[in-house]
């Protein structure tokens, strides 16, 4: 189970951005945990911890928008620990912008690497429509975020 | 994994890394805490380097479960630990911090005897009657398999003997390297024949 840390953790970043993942990240471990020993022998260790994943991120954002004050800047991480140089904070933004439903799906599809049928699944609604969306995503990150970056590098 | 992706998705997701393992390491920590706090971690591991090689440490809550050398293969140890104990398993240093304190005190010759809550439920039966034997084997001593087989009630089960020592959940701490063939060669070894002559050169010593 531990082989997906890195996975489910991209796809919280994604999903909840960079300042709430982690929280996200150990909550869906932690529910995995316990319900490990009830899944299913075949059943996709990937898709079910996405599932899972999803679940903790619609809380983490109705938790949220419960809250008074929306937190603009990243937390400042104790010790150093993480890389945020790897982490590109203008793609977190670009994603942040899309409506929710094509961030997961774009999230789900490309950084999990689920199939769209597994992704609708999760999301609801059809693999084609999950396509779509996914479609629709990329599109928008391309005109926000590419375009941003080839300012930005001169390129 | 995202080798579907189109180039236009590899371009935006490209950038980022596979592995960020300074946070998951971090992050693999503090759910093996919490994990621990809500008594759902069943098997704690960890890696120790010894003169012996890499070994891998696991505990239950009642005790070390499992030592394995690399000849034995970790993976192919947590895949039994998996099976066989629980498959909430964790990488959780904390839980093995005496184990570890007390392998280094052997190795440097500073510890004579382990004292150490032990699970031994990977070995049943009449192997388990023999690793509760060679728990009585002291420090720098050694019996034959036969004499061994003779203090389980099982004189005629040499063979037998062998095998429990070969499939010790928890070698070194329990002391299968101390029994060695009648003629006085030293058999067999789960860590290989060189780990089992280092160790009684150590004890000799």
């Amino acid at each position: 189970m531990a082989d997906y840390g890195p996975m489910v953790l991209r796809v919280c970043r994604a999903v909840v951005g960079p300042g709430e993942a982690e929280d996200a990240w150990s909550e869906t471990f932690l529910a995995a945990l316990k319900a490990y020993p009830r899944l299913d022998q075949g059943a996709n260790v990937e898709a079910w911890l996405v599932t899972i994943a999803h679940r903790k991120a619609i809380d983490a954002v109705r938790a949220a928008a419960r809250r008074p004050l929306a937190v603009e800047s990243l937390p400042e991480r104790p010790g150093g620990a993480g890389r945020p140089q790897d982490w590109d904070g203008d793609l977190w933004a670009a994603l942040a912008a899309l409506p929710p439903k094509q961030r997961a799906v774009v999230a789900y599809h490309y950084l999990a690497g689920l199939p769209y049928a597994e992704v609708a699944a999760i999301t609801g609604g059809t693999a084609d429509a999950a396509r779509r969306a996914a479609a629709d995503g990329i599109k928008t990150l391309r005109a926000t975020y590419l375009a941003r970056t080839r300012e930005g590098d001169g390129r | 994994m995202m080798a579907t992706m189109e180039p236009e998705a590899r371009r935006l997701f490209g950038t980022l890394p596979v592995q960020d393992e300074q946070t998951t390491a971090r992050l693999h920590a503090r759910l093996a805490a919490a994990a621990d706090r809500e008594g759902i971690l069943d098997v704690a591991y960890r890696t120790v380097d010894t003169p012996l090689g890499t070994l891998l440490l696991a505990a239950t809550k009642q005790g070390l479960v499992r030592i394995a050398y690399p000849s034995q293969g970790h993976d192919a140890a947590l895949a039994q630990l998996a099976e066989l104990v629980s498959p909430r398993i964790l990488r959780a240093p904390g839980r093995l911090d005496g184990v570890t304190r007390q392998l280094d005190e052997y190795f440097a010759r500073r510890r004579r005897a382990f004292d150490l809550p032990l699970d031994l439920r990977l070995a049943r039966g009449f192997r388990r009657g023999v690793l509760a034997h060679l728990l009585d084997i002291p420090y720098g001593i050694t019996e034959s398999y036969a004499q061994v087989a003779a203090a389980t009630g099982s004189p005629r089960a040499v063979r037998a003997v062998g095998t429990a020592c070969a499939t010790n959940p928890v070698p070194i701490v329990v002391p299968c390297h101390r029994v060695v063939r009648s003629d006085g060669s030293f058999g067999g070894y789960a860590g290989g024949p060189d780990a089992k002559l280092a160790l009684l050169t150590l004890e000799a010593a």
